[in-house]
Parts: C-alpha cells; structure tokens; sequence
C-alpha cells in the first residue's frame, strides 16, 4: 500500500536533562485523521515529547517531519504556525474574558478604525463552536461555564489557528459521563476534517473506545506502537509498568466493626439537603455522583471546611461540631482534597514540612518546632509509602504527582484519623502509584479507620467499596451494596433515571 | 557562568550578597572613607531603623501580604511614647507604652484583613491614613522633644564598642531568625504565604497567625520608633514618610517573593544593609540626593529584575 507521508513524523527525538536522559531515541508518527494515545506512567517522558512537539523545550537530537518534509520548531509560535496546538489538563484561558474574546486573544480582528471588531469574533467563535457539535453562551465570562465547555473553548482557539495536529493531554480527567460523550462526539469531528490527534490518557478504557493506535513510553523510550483493538489493557499495562501490576483494585474487604461516623440530615443552603449515612470501622464508603451533585460539597461540610446550616455529625458516638478544620481534626476527621497541588499540599515546603504541618502541635514544645522528631516522623512515611524523593528535604513542589498524593495521605496517616474523606484520590496518578494508593487505603481501613471515598471513576468506585452512596443535585439518592452495583446502575441513579 | 547561576538559583541570598560586597568593593575605591571604621558603623547605625522595620515585614510578606502603615505607625507610637516619658513614666515603660500601641495598631490591621477578608493592601493603606492622623491629632501637629540620658543612650551608647542600635538591631534579628525558623508560628508563616488553603485544611488557624503577623509588623515599626526617637531627641508626628517602602524594598532586595512563602529574614538584613551602603556612599561621593533617589530605584528594579531572571532561566 502507497501512502501519502504521515501527517507527522518525530524519529530518533533525544532530550538530556542534567543528570536524566528524558527520551532515548524516540519514533512516533501520526496520521491524519486519527487518535494515537500515549501511555506511559508520569516521568515517562509523554510531557517532554509533548513539549518538544509544541516548542516550548528544544530537542538535543532527532527530526520533526511535517507532510514528510523537515520542519523547524524552536518556540511555541512556530509550532502553532506550523498547526500544532497543545491543549493542557490545566486549561490555559482567561477565566474572566468571554469566549470569542478567549479565542482570539492574541490575534483580535479589528475595524478599519482600529477598533476591536466583536461581532466578527462573536460569529466565528461560534462558527467554530457548532463545527464541533457544541452550542456555549458567548457572553458570560468562560470562568463561569463548566470545565467541558471550557475544553471545548481551547479547541475551537485551537481550530481558528488552523491546526492540523492537537495534542489533547488527560482531557477528560475533569469530566463527567455525559460530557466525555460530548468530547467524543467532537473528537470524532474533528477527525473527520483530517485533524490528527495525540492523545494522552491515564484511563485504560478509553484507549479501546477512541484510539486508533496506542503507544506506550516508559523510561523515556518507547516501548511499541499497537492496535488497541488486539492487545489487552492488562499487557498494556505490564507494557507501561515493566511488569505484572496484578489486581487493578487489590480491595480486600474486611468485615465492618463499629459505627465510627454518623451524619444525620446535614444540610448546607443551595449545596446539601438532608443528607444522612453512616460509616463503619474498617469500611470504604463510596461517594459517585456527577459533578456537582454535591459531592466535594458534602466532604468539607463534614470536615469543617465549608459551615453547614444543619444536622448532626456523630464521630465515634460522640456529637462533633466541625465548624472548622481544626475541629475536625480534633474529633478525628482528615481530608485528602480534590486538588493536591491548591489545597493539599503547600508546594514551596519540604516533604518533612508537609508531613508534620498535621503534627506541628505535638510535634513542637513552647511553640519551638522539634526538627529531629519531624525528620524522623516524615521519614518513617517517606518510608512507609514508599514516597519516591531524594530526601525529605526536597521541595514538596518537586515531585510527582502520585508522590505527591502519597505525602498529603502521610500528612493524614501522621495525625492518626478515624475517618478519612478522599476526594478523588487518584486523580492524575499513573497506574502504579494508583495501585499503591488502593493499598494503603487496605491497611488503612483494616487498622480501623473508616474512609469516604468521593470518586468521578466508577472502576473505581466499584473496585474499592464497599458501599456505594450516589448523590444527585445536593442528595443522597441511593445506596448500593458493591455486589449489587454495576456502571450502569451508578450512572442511572447519578442522572436520576428510574433503575 | 552555568554554575554562577547554580549557584544563584541554590541560594537567592547569595546573589544579594555578592552584589553587596561588589558594592562595597566599588564604593571603597572610590572613596577612602567608605572603609573606616567608624563609617561603616555609621552605615549600620543608619541602616538599623529600616533593618528592624523590615524584620515584622519579612513576616507580613513571607505570609503573602503587605503592610503600608509602618511608618505611619512609628510616627503614632513614637509620640506616644514620648508623651508619656514627659508625663514622667520610667523608660521602659513608656517603651511598653510605645510598642503596645504598635501592637494595637497592627492588630486592628490583622483582623480586617482575616475578619473582614480585606485584602492586606487595603486594610493597611487604611491603617496608614488612620495612624498618622491619630499621630497629628495627638500632638497637636507638633513634635514632642527633648529626653533625659536613658533615652539618648540607645542611639548614642556603645557596648565594647559597638553602637547600641546595631547590638540592638543584631539581637532583634537572631530572635526573629529563631521565631520564623523554629517554631510553630514560623513554619505556619511560610505555609499560609505558600498555601493558605492547604493549610486551613491541614487545621491550621490561619486566621489567628495571619492576625500576629500584622501585630508583629506594628511591634517592630514601634521598636523602630524608639530608635528614632532616641536618635532625633524628638518624637514627631510626620516622622516615619515612606519607611513603609524603605522596609518593602529591602524585603524585596533580599529575595523574598511578594508572591508569599519564600524568603529569608537573613536576606532582608543583607537587603536593608545595601541599601543603607548606597545611601551612604553616595553621600560620600557627594552625589545629590535627588540622583541618589533614581539610583536607588535603579537598584531594587535590578535586584528584582535579577531574581525573576534567574527563575526564568530555572523553568
């Protein structure tokens, strides 16, 4: 079969960072008109191809071909010009622009009098819009619509500056069901017009779903290219690991013992009505829901973080009043929030500051902070979790995001919580890491502790608990039992169709 | 060049103090006196108002925020203080008197900033206005002059020595390096600067230490008024114009990120110093004080021009 030459042809690409070769020699080609996802877990080198492929680091060695001619890309303009667009899992708009205001930044179109010219960028943007099948209100600023929308937006930027190759990096880490069809839908479209797309994932069931071909690095090499269709997710796995991850949801459950959390008819105005569990010794508790049902919601009213304006919250038979972080802590509650790097962790301190700032209180006597025992406290978890860091001295800042996940969980394993609420604990983790991360909430839950796990993931949600709660607009809609669920009875009760 | 810039990067500190021992390199070939003895006392002698001003701002900044009322609370707990050592108390509590008053001031700062969620600029702009009124209002617009020995001596005593203002000034310092470094207060200074959210949500009372931050900023500005006081012979209600910025800069010349979280109060003694070895070897080389106020300019935008060069290299 004669072809035209690929669309885009990187081969023998080789980055050396002091100390770290990045990428060894690395191919990758895409065609037009097709999905090929890359894999690898963090650190593999997925970041620095991407960012070599868009101009924002120069390559050491290697050849970029365009259409099968040598093209030079040695900043982020050229590579736009060439038709290269980058779209980040940190979406890069400005959240109080509108949105033809957000695609055209940079390149306004203006009137003979030198005026911005709005109605030309308002009937492009959404010219461009209904191209990818989406309709967005283009008069509010973008910070006010919802993370789908706001990719879309990147992608419509990206269309009006023609591009041909996209590079999509965890796009739907952030979406619900509903909207991951949408995004798909628009990928399709896209394809359709001959654009090609360089996806990057870290959601094995998409891989099948939407890749034409897959492509795993590791180690800054790449592994192989495949059909997504002929190999399995668990020998891609293998494939991005180096060897056998086993169980993807090792959960070994253990039989509940006491009530340790009781919530009774909590309420938070416009937020939360009425809701009421309980959560056992030794129990996972899963939270599904789509965005916005009231789910983060729901695990800072508990923790004191966000004031609720009713009901009860019993922990360990005792009333709790939570009005604040620092009560929750007292009566035993720990929170791993939803965004590690905002709310987590402080990035700028060390691995061992972050570990004791739980601690400091015990950890220090007339206010005077006892270094020794914080090193010796935060190198038993580096230890413990088998945090992956050069010392505790390193800037938590430094390092990656499951090691980083894993120090907020030390931060909590160090106070000794009762109740532990984890807002979407693997968001943005590598499959290892993942693993890693379900085992601790193992030894967690069988020293006693029980765990309220919010979760957009339903593999998740069903592979790790042991009761499902599903909350819908601001309530508790149903419980199941982990036997009795399945995707489809989660998504139903999450859209509020009758199962 | 590759590993001078390591270096930097390693140590932000260590490219402000370079650059002011190239200074003092410079402005020792230039004059002769630079060098003395005495001179360079005198250089720390002028240097400790703003070097203990700056050490409550290290904190105010390092915690992501801003204090614009130092000088206007000098002036207002200077003359208090003065007040009451005419109205015959003993000095240190007329010291007392001052450095509550300070406290006062910065506390009412601190809680419209964490109660009623001003934002720091705002809250001490106010407190700027607020202070210095109260300061004229108090005297009548005039100043309060004339102490016995007591009072003279923390600016014209020395120990083995050594001027007391610079002891004084080096005692303040090693305290506040234990403060920030050592204890809990410290380590939640950094961490609010770095992250207020995580931090609240690590249970920390953000709050109540952001609220000591401000008191702690109006305790040094009264420390400095004492200083001033001591130094003048006279407690003025318009003393203190602009020391907010002189506080800010040397801040600012030593590294710390207006940004929050990073920094050092090591830099801002370094930074203080700089700019009082400017101020004065420019006065020795007879330069006209209006070209001293451009050259001094020219020197914070080049120290921080500097830092955001190197943090760019770093990215």
């Amino acid at each position: 079969m004669t072809e035209a030459p690929p669309l885009l042809q990187m081969s023998g690409v080789c980055k050396r960072f002091p100390g770290v070769i990045a990428l060894d020699g690395v191919d990758l080609d895409l065609r037009a008109g097709e999905v090929h996802i890359l894999l690898g877990e963090n650190g593999a080198g997925k970041s620095t191809l991407m960012k070599i492929l868009s101009g924002a680091q120069p390559r050491d060695e290697g050849e970029i071909l365009m259409d099968g001619r040598p093209v030079s890309i040695d900043s982020p303009k050229a590579a736009r010009a060439l038709g290269i667009s980058i779209i980040y899992q940190e979406l890069m708009l400005v959240p109080q622009l509108t949105a033809p205001a957000n695609v055209f930044l940079g390149k306004e179109p203006t009137n003979p009098l030198g005026l911005l010219d709005l109605d030309l960028m308002k009937s492009k943007t959404a010219g461009l819009l209904e191209g990818l099948g989406i309709a967005i209100d283009l008069e509010v600023p973008v910070g006010q619509l919802g993370i789908a929308e706001q990719q879309m937006i990147e992608v419509a930027k990206a269309l009006s500056e023609n591009a041909r190759i996209l590079v999509m990096d965890e796009p739907t880490s952030a979406l619900t069901a509903s909207e991951i069809e949408q995004l798909f839908a628009a990928i399709d479209r896209l394809l359709a017009r001959g654009v090609g797309i360089i996806y990057i994932s870290h959601r094995m069931n998409e891989v099948e779903r939407i890749g034409h071909r897959v492509s795993v690095l590791r180690d800054g090499r790449k592994i192989g290219t495949y059909n997504p269709k002929e190999v399995a997710i668990e020998e891609l796995i293998r494939l991005m690991v180096g060897r056998a991850v086993g169980d993807h949801f090792p959960r070994r459950r253990t039989p509940p013992g006491d009530e340790v959390l009781r919530v009774e008819g909590l309420n938070r105005r416009g937020v939360l009505s009425g809701i009421s569990f309980e959560l056992r010794r030794g129990e996972i508790l899963g939270v599904s829901g789509l965005l916005g049902a009231g789910r983060t919601e729901l695990a800072r009213a508990l923790f004191g973080a966000d004031k609720k304006d009713g009901g009860t919250v019993t922990v360990k038979g005792r009333i709790a009043l939570v009005r604040s972080p620092r009560e929750g802590i007292a009566a035993g509650v720990g929170l791993l929030p939803e965004d590690r790097k905002t709310q987590g962790l402080v990035l700028d301190l060390s691995v061992r500051e972050n570990v004791a700032l739980t601690s400091a209180k015990r950890l220090s006597r007339f206010g005077l902070v006892d270094v020794t025992a914080e090193a010796a406290l935060s190198q038993r978890y580096v230890d413990e979790l088998r945090i992956k860091t050069p010392g505790i001295e390193q800037r938590a800042g430094a390092l990656s995001g499951g090691n980083q996940q894993k120090i907020v969980l030390g931060k909590w394993l160090a106070t000794g919580v009762d109740v532990l609420i984890m807002d979407e604990p693997t968001r943005g983790i590598d499959v290892a890491a993942k693993v890693e991360i379900y085992e601790l909430m193992n030894r967690l839950t069988a020293d006693g502790a029980g765990i309220l796990m919010i979760s957009s993931e339903l593999p998740e949600i069903l592979g790790m608990s042991d009761r499902i709660l599903v909350m819908r607009e601001g309530r508790l809609v149903s419980t199941f039992s982990a036997s009795e669920a399945s995707q489809e009875t989660l998504l139903g009760a999450a859209l509020g169709q009758a199962s | 060049m590759k590993k001078a810039l390591q270096l930097l990067t390693r140590s932000r500190r260590a490219g402000t103090l370079v650059g002011l021992f190239l200074l003092g390199a410079l402005l020792s070939t230039l004059s002769p006196f630079f060098l003395t003895p005495s001179n360079l006392l005198n250089v720390m002698e002028q240097t400790a108002i703003n070097a203990v001003i700056a050490v409550g701002m290290t904190f105010v900044i390092l915690s992501a925020g801003i204090d614009l009322s130092v000088g206007s609370i000098a002036a207002l707990s200077g003359v208090v203080m003065a007040e009451r050592l005419h109205a015959g108390w003993p000095l240190g509590a007329a010291i007392l008197c001052g450095l509550l008053t300070g406290a006062g001031c910065g506390l009412m700062s601190g809680l419209l900033v964490t109660r009623g969620r001003l934002p720091p600029f705002i809250a001490t702009l106010g407190m700027m206005s607020v202070a210095r009124g109260a300061a004229l209002l108090f005297t009548d617009g005039r100043p309060i002059s004339g102490f016995d020995e007591s009072l003279r001596w923390l600016s014209t005593g020395r120990i083995v020595g050594i001027p007391v203002p610079v002891l004084l000034t080096i005692v303040l310092y090693a305290l506040a390096i234990v403060l920030l470094n050592r204890t809990r207060f410290g380590r939640y200074v950094y961490a609010i600067g770095g992250n207020e959210e995580a931090t609240r949500l690590s249970g920390v009372a953000v709050g109540f230490h952001k609220t000591l931050v401000y008191v702690l900023s109006g305790v040094t500005a009264a420390l400095g008024a004492v200083l001033l006081t001591a130094r003048l012979n006279s407690a003025q209600p318009i003393a203190g114009m602009m020391y907010e910025l002189d506080a800010i800069a040397a801040v600012v010349i030593g590294g710390t990120s207006l940004q929050g979280g990073l920094g050092t109060l090591g830099g801002t003694l370094i930074g203080a110093l700089t700019m009082g070895v400017l101020r004065n070897g420019l006065n020795l080389l007879g330069i006209s004080s209006f070209l001293q106020q451009i050259v001094i300019g020219l020197v914070i935008i080049a120290a921080v021009l500097m830092d955001s060069l190197v943090k760019s290299r770093r990215r």
